[in-house]
């Protein structure tokens, strides 16, 4: 075994040959360094960007001097398929808005063809939506909770976040068929009752969440790295942030009192259930990640108040085989795991919309990155992408 | 909680000639104002009506889409519009028209503002110098109807290619997917076995119904 040799005792290789073009390279001699700006290209594909989102970041040493996302990767233009689907054929679009949430995408959609048309769910398919809401949001904020402690170099987080979340993703499976698209709401009510023993297994995941939420209070949020990395990085002072239209946790993680379940016109079951809006007043990546954590144990109280209080009954209202929806327009907001989720359908009396404004979370959310990445290190950017938590399908459309 | 809307409104100094029609869109208020008012729209609604948060800005064409399906075939997958052109809440003056949602995070309340643009040059003032947030949804907007919004900062392309031309989400851009292959959706409309052929979802059923 040869010990390893020292760059200077290596010998010399055929050296600097004269290329046309190229000039001498200059590295070692006695000349001032260039420091001008240097061009980060960060995606389309990289670990740190959650899909495919390109951030093109200017940089002077290691501070961002200016950050200019390119999105549109992922486009898939629903708005305009919306015009050529009929009502019940728009919610396979929808669902693939935000993948990890489908069934809160579906919410609003059903709820703006419901109040079109006049009709109203049955009790029971309002709180079935509600628990499915609530346990979409549980998925997708532990797999939150999981991976920013992996984006800040933790990795273990991330194992048990997607432990904890298949729990939850095993329910809505066993109620709708569907882990991810569970394509499961109806215009006035739902495909189909709960199983057999859904409620019981729901009662019991409902404890693993809590007592997850308690091992990533400790995990994470104890870990003085994780608060060394987080606390006063990507500050968004609320006036800043509800101008760029963020909401959602990361707007209450700016102290904004503002939480659509509660201060929205009354939806689902919600106006019947008994929660507290959590809000951190630093607005830094680690009150988002605070936030987020108090919102999961909440939405798991949530889910446990819906499977005390389900109504019997019907999960469908009648309605016609093929569905009109009579002229009018409307909009409809719900607050969903990512933020503010919101639907301007306007109809013409036909049975498909004529036009679909889709407002997603993510894409305002997103539209903050050029203001909030500006003179922060390198680290940091990949702080505040994993602590806005967006996903791209949800910024494309 | 609309005519407290309005009442502010009016007191902030922006009514008459400002205001061309109000509706109530099932529960929503729809404000539509003159096209020249539509940035002091938005100063009113921040200054006046606590409306610090933006939602959205987008457009709309009220033009009837191309007819599409082919009844002969009994393709009626893809849903007819209406022939004619109608307006929807506010009414509108013409094709083209901008629409935005502002809210308010601490009086919880919001409101939709229309303004008409023109058909030939669709032009309108930037929201940018009063929701930063309104950079990305107008440069959604240009690419996507064509709308020029004056004052902004940099009008380019924000999710289709640089070289794209045309506007998708004006009524006359064809789904181009729909036009080189019928929709394969085609084979559901056969009826059921044990239905009457008069039930299956064909165009005449579907007028015959309402």
């Amino acid at each position: 075994m040869t010990a390893p040799t020292h760059a200077s005792a290596r010998s010399e290789g055929p050296g600097w040959v004269p290329q046309p073009g190229v000039s001498e390279p200059s590295v070692g001699m006695n000349v001032e360094l260039d420091t001008g700006d240097m061009v980060l290209n960060l995606g389309p594909q990289h670990p740190a960007t959650h899909g495919t989102l390109r951030l093109v970041i200017r940089l002077d040493g290691e501070r961002v001097l200016t950050a200019d996302p390119v999105i549109g990767y992922m486009h898939r233009g629903y708005e305009k398929l919306t015009e050529f689907r009929t009502y019940p054929q728009v919610t396979t679009l929808i669902n693939r808005i935000d993948w990890l949430s489908s069934f809160a995408n579906e919410v609003p959609f059903m709820d703006a063809a419901e109040r079109l048309m006049g009709i109203e769910a049955p009790p029971r398919a309002q709180w079935i939506r509600t628990t499915l809401t609530e346990l979409s949001r549980i998925a997708t904020f532990l797999l939150f909770l999981g991976e920013m402690g992996l984006q800040v170099g933790a990795l273990t987080p991330a194992f048990y976040g997607f432990r904890d979340r298949e729990h939850v993703l095993n329910l809505i499976e066993a109620a709708t068929g569907g882990r991810f698209h569970p394509n499961f709401n109806r215009i006035g009510g739902l495909k189909d009752d709960l199983p057999w023993g859904w409620i019981a297994e729901t009662r019991a995941t409902m404890k693993i969440v809590l007592d997850a939420c308690d091992q990533f209070e400790d995990l994470v949020l104890g870990n003085e790295i994780f608060g060394a990395r987080t606390r006063g990085i990507g500050i968004i002072p609320s006036d800043v942030g509800t101008a760029y239209g963020v909401s959602g946790s990361n707007l209450r993680a700016s102290g904004v009192d503002w939480d659509l379940r509660r201060d929205a016109r009354p939806y689902l079951a919600y106006p019947d259930l008994d929660f507290k809006v959590w809000t951190h007043p630093d607005g830094d990546s680690y009150s988002r990640y605070w936030v987020r954590l108090q919102e999961t144990r909440e939405a798991a109280r949530m889910v446990l108040q819906c499977l005390e209080g389900m109504p019997a009954g019907p999960i469908m209202a009648k309605v016609p085989r093929i569905i009109k929806v009579p002229e009018g327009e409307v909009w409809v907001e719900t607050e969903n795991p990512l933020g503010q989720m919101a639907y301007y359908v306007v109809s013409k009396g036909a049975t498909g919309p004529f036009r679909v404004k889709i407002r997603s979370a993510s894409f305002s959310n997103v539209s903050i990155l050029p203001w909030l990445l500006q003179g922060v290190f390198v680290p940091d950017v990949i702080t505040i992408l994993a602590s806005l938590y967006f996903i791209l399908g949800d910024i494309d459309r | 909680m609309h005519d407290e809307l309005l009442a502010l409104l009016k007191s902030a100094g922006f009514n008459g000639d400002a205001i061309l029609e109000t509706a109530d869109a099932h529960g929503g208020l729809v404000v539509r104002v003159a096209n020249a008012q539509w940035r002091r729209a938005a100063e009113v609604a921040k200054e006046h009506l606590a409306c610090d948060y933006l939602s959205f800005i987008s457009g709309i064409d009220w033009q009837p889409a191309p007819r599409e399906g082919d009844e002969a075939g009994g393709d009626t997958s893809s849903p007819v519009q209406p022939t004619e052109m109608t307006f929807g809440a506010a009414g509108s003056a013409g094709r083209f028209q901008v629409f935005a949602h502002v809210q308010s995070t601490s009086k919880k309340w919001g409101l939709t503002f229309k303004s008409d643009v023109d058909d030939a040059d669709p032009r309108v003032e930037s929201w940018v110098p009063v929701y930063s947030g309104a950079d990305w949804h107008e440069r959604e907007c240009w690419e996507m109807y064509g709308f020029t919004f004056d004052g902004h900062p940099g009008l380019r392309h924000l999710y289709l290619p640089f070289e794209f031309e045309g506007h998708p989400l004006r009524k006359d851009y064809p789904l181009l997917a729909r036009v080189v292959k019928p929709w394969p959706g085609l084979v559901d409309v056969e009826p059921m076995p044990g239905e009457p052929d008069t039930d299956a979802p064909s165009e005449a059923a579907t007028e015959a119904e309402t």
